[in-house]
């Protein structure tokens, strides 16, 4: 998460959930979709944060809707809607964001460990804060908020 | 010089051509007198050679250069095949084949050769009883006998070289009295008169071996001289204790240069050397008539760029619906007929492409010839395993996984459905046992089929085991059909073997086996009659990636439930509907079956209106059925099925998801996860 390159800046992809904007490094991004252009198909018998699967041209793509992810309210999609396609080491998912157009460097200086309380985000999924001029931004750990779903049992129904 | 980049090319071809040698050796071991099977295993063993050599592979060189000779002197009547002989050079094509995996994975194809070596050269000395055909000489000089010669290029190049300049190269063959007490010093005595005739240019064996007197009776020199063949035979038999001397010209059978007459002998065993080079050999009429295999056309090409091209064809197929749709809306003639065109053309192109990811069930099979000759000797039985149907294709990722399961289901035949010899003429049966391996399509399924002759399986013991292990009860046993306790044997932690041999039973039983080809989604089943053997049939689908599927929809979502899985379709009225212990089944043809209401588990939600037919799809798991309710059919098609992914592990009742024609993603029902 907090590689940072030989300037000591971090290229990060910033997004918007509610009223708070997140990071995440511009490494680990493949694409970022309109989501009103795409099919979702419901999986069922899984979180309720993972949306269904999308066919990114001719890859089944899982994706998860950060805001269902993060505990926060519900939002109908609309024209602004973006998924960010994300590689992980092992897999591709898709992220649900209300909104992703910016790109920043953030110095290696200006990232701080979390603080006690950043809003209603559970920690754990927090890699970092930085504050670049006025804006706060918020590191995710990707690792965290998409832990392979397994074991989804008969128990669901 | 860098051979990295022809590593990946070394290692299959050495794979193949190690693969023919065992076949061959396999089909000699039958037909111990066709000497063009001998040729065969000769060429492979050679190209090996060179391959092997080339890249810098000392220990396998090595090998298969001794292999060679010891071939050589089969294919020129010098030695008899005898099973001892076919031992040693199976031993050998073993160790050559653990040395090219040791290499592919990463180690140094080294292995410790010396006692192989040493025994293919004491065979090939003729110390094996049949060894030399000493008899039928005299005549034969106009015959290309050879020996254990082999010239390597720089040799063959000196030879030609002095030929021309006038000089003679002599092949002199010096046999010792058997009575001769220093051996050493008699050679010593034969190098010293022709040191002083010519320059000695190679000797068998090595000078090293002959002065430590590590050879038998005899040994050959290769010597060129100004001297003409009768002058230095004259001289060489002034030795002592000599029961003969032999000369020969050198000769190449490519005949590079004049070959002379054969210089006169009382009896001879004259020695021509095989020859090097293999475009000569092949480029040699005679060589090509024995040759049964013509070369093939084909390239061989990475299985992940033929993925690639699948998954592009794939995203062409979608768009190919998308096209006819745009098409269709137009109404524009010229569109209409380019897209239909269009629509053919990928069509062929999608038969093509699952075509060129077939593989011919061959590729497994090769293996087991060997296994169960090496099996049979372990376990002291005689048993004849014959091959049907080897060309029968299959996709490549079914090919991969279905290996190991024949492997076990074989050794199970072996160990446990043959008997002894003793026992087979007991009960009146060939002292051979028959293990019939067969393989065929049928249908949209390919069928592996491994019969056998043997004892079958005996009911009221299976039974006891079976009650002992707590796989059923003894009221239940007592109902079980034949078939139904032959299964048993499949079910987890069942052993019918008496006493644990190292060739079946190592704990893991045919259970792994069931549950290995039931992922594949595929079928086993058992048919046995007692006394007179088994039959275990694999039912296995023709592909992984392209299956055959029923879609349905439930309410605004499209499912696809694989036709292996489906017995048949119907419609069903609400009155058809039975309760039993807060369960709903129906009578279907006699058989109760459970009804399971898809829409419920994958909460697509139901109809508004009640409804007075429900559409049902039977499907089966084994000899389970159930019968899944959706809200209509839609039709049968083929589908690309494609994984979740790793994110999504396992989610209930899905094995995966295919992309449809309009580019959305289905997703694809799990009938096995629903049946209990």
């Amino acid at each position: 998460m907090t590689a940072i390159t030989e300037n000591n800046v971090m290229k990060t992809i910033v997004f918007r959930l509610l009223d708070k904007e997140y990071a995440i490094e511009v490494d680990v991004v493949q694409s970022i979709e309109k989501l009103l252009l795409m099919t979702i198909t419901r999986i069922p018998g899984v979180p309720s944060y993972v949306k269904g699967v999308i066919n990114l041209r001719g890859m089944v793509t899982p994706i998860v809707d950060l805001r269902n992810r993060f505990d926060l309210p519900e939002m109908e999609y609309n024209d602004n809607t973006r998924i960010i396609i994300v590689n992980l080491e092992n897999f591709d998912v898709g992220l649900i964001v209300d909104d992703a157009n910016d790109v920043i460097d953030i110095p290696a200086n200006a990232l701080e460990s979390q603080p006690e309380v950043v809003g209603s985000v559970e920690s754990e999924f927090v890699a970092g804060v930085a504050k670049i001029e006025k804006r706060l931004l918020v590191m995710l750990n990707l690792d965290n908020v998409l832990r392979p779903i397994r074991n989804v049992n008969a128990d669901e129904n | 010089m860098d051979t990295n980049q022809y590593l990946e090319m070394f290692l299959e071809e050495s794979k193949e051509h190690l693969q023919a040698c065992n076949e061959q050796l396999l089909e000699l071991e039958k037909n111990p007198d066709d000497l063009a099977i001998v040729n065969e295993i000769f060429r492979a063993a050679h190209t090996l050679k060179g391959m092997s050599a080339t890249m810098g592979y000392e220990d396998i060189a090595n090998l298969t250069h001794k292999m060679e000779n010891v071939l050589d002197a089969i294919r020129n009547s010098k030695i008899r095949v005898t099973s001892e002989i076919l031992d040693v050079v199976f031993e050998s094509s073993d160790a050559l084949e653990e040395m090219v995996i040791d290499i592919e994975e990463g180690g140094s194809g080294k292995k410790d050769v010396e006692k192989l070596v040493t025994m293919l050269n004491q065979i090939e000395a003729g110390n094996s009883p049949l060894a030399v055909v000493e008899e039928k000489a005299g005549k034969s000089e106009s015959e290309e006998m050879t020996g254990g010669l082999v010239y390597d290029d720089f040799e063959q190049t000196v030879v030609s070289q002095s030929v021309e300049q006038g000089f003679n190269a002599f092949e002199l063959k010096v046999i010792l009295r058997d009575d001769c007490l220093l051996k050493a010093a008699r050679v010593f005595m034969v190098f010293e008169i022709l040191e002083k005739a010519g320059e000695i240019i190679k000797t068998f064996p090595t000078v090293e071996r002959l002065e430590n007197e590590e050879f038998d009776s005899q040994f050959t020199v290769v010597i060129i001289t100004k001297e003409d063949a009768e002058e230095l035979k004259a001289k060489v038999q002034k030795v002592s204790e000599l029961e003969q001397a032999e000369i020969r010209p050198v000769q190449f059978q490519s005949a590079t240069f004049e070959v002379a007459t054969t210089m006169e002998a009382p009896v001879t065993d004259p020695v021509v050397q095989p020859v090097k080079q293999t475009a000569k050999k092949e480029a040699s009429p005679t060589k090509r008539s024995n040759s049964t295999h013509s070369a093939n056309k084909t390239i061989r090409v990475n299985i992940d760029r033929l993925d690639v091209l699948m998954n592009l064809f794939e995203e062409l197929v979608i768009d190919r619906g998308r096209l006819q749709s745009i098409a269709a809306e137009l109404q524009n003639a010229e569109l209409n007929e380019t897209t239909e065109r269009m629509t053919r053309i990928s069509g062929d192109l999608q038969n093509i492409i699952l075509n060129m990811r077939m593989v011919p069930v061959e590729t497994v099979f090769n293996r087991f010839p060997k296994m169960v000759r090496q099996l049979a000797r372990d376990l002291d039985k005689k048993i004849n395993l014959e091959i049907i149907g080897a060309e029968t294709e299959l996709d490549r990722t079914v090919i991969d996984e279905i290996g190991d399961p024949l492997v076990h289901l074989i050794r199970n035949a072996l160990d446990h459905g043959v008997e002894s010899p003793a026992e087979r003429i007991a009960a009146g049966k060939p002292e051979e046992g028959t293990v019939t391996l067969r393989a065929y399509h049928s249908g949209n399924h390919v069928f592996i089929e491994l019969e056998d002759d043997g004892a079958g399986v005996n009911r009221a013991r299976v039974l006891k085991k079976a009650i002992e292990r707590g796989i059923v009860s003894e009221e239940i046993a007592e109902t079980l059909t034949d078939k139904q306790v032959a299964e048993l044997i499949l079910s987890s932690g069942f052993s019918t073997a008496e006493k644990l041999t190292d060739v079946s039973g190592r704990g893991v039983g045919l259970d792994v086996v069931k549950s290995t080809i039931e992922s594949l989604g595929g079928h086993i089943s058992i048919e046995s009659k007692e006394g007179q053997g088994s039959l275990f049939q694999v039912q296995l689908p023709l592909t992984l990636s392209i299956i055959s599927v029923m879609l349905v929809q439930m309410q605004k979502e499209i499912f696809a439930v694989p036709l292996s899985s489906i017995i048949e379709t119907a419609i069903i009225q609400n009155s058809d509907i039975l309760n039993a212990h807060n369960q709903r089944v129906i009578d279907f043809r006699g058989k109760i079956v459970p009804l399971v209401d898809l829409r419920e588990i994958f909460d697509t939600g139901l109809p508004e209106e009640p409804e007075e037919l429900k559409s049902v799809v039977i499907v089966r798991k084994g000899e389970s059925l159930a019968a899944l309710v959706v809200d209509s059919f839609i039709g049968q098609q083929e589908i690309v099925l494609k994984s979740l992914g790793n994110y999504l592990q396992s989610v209930f009742a899905l094995s995966g998801a295919t992309i449809l024609g309009n580019g959305q993603v289905a997703l694809i029902v799990d009938c096995n996860a629903l049946i209990k």
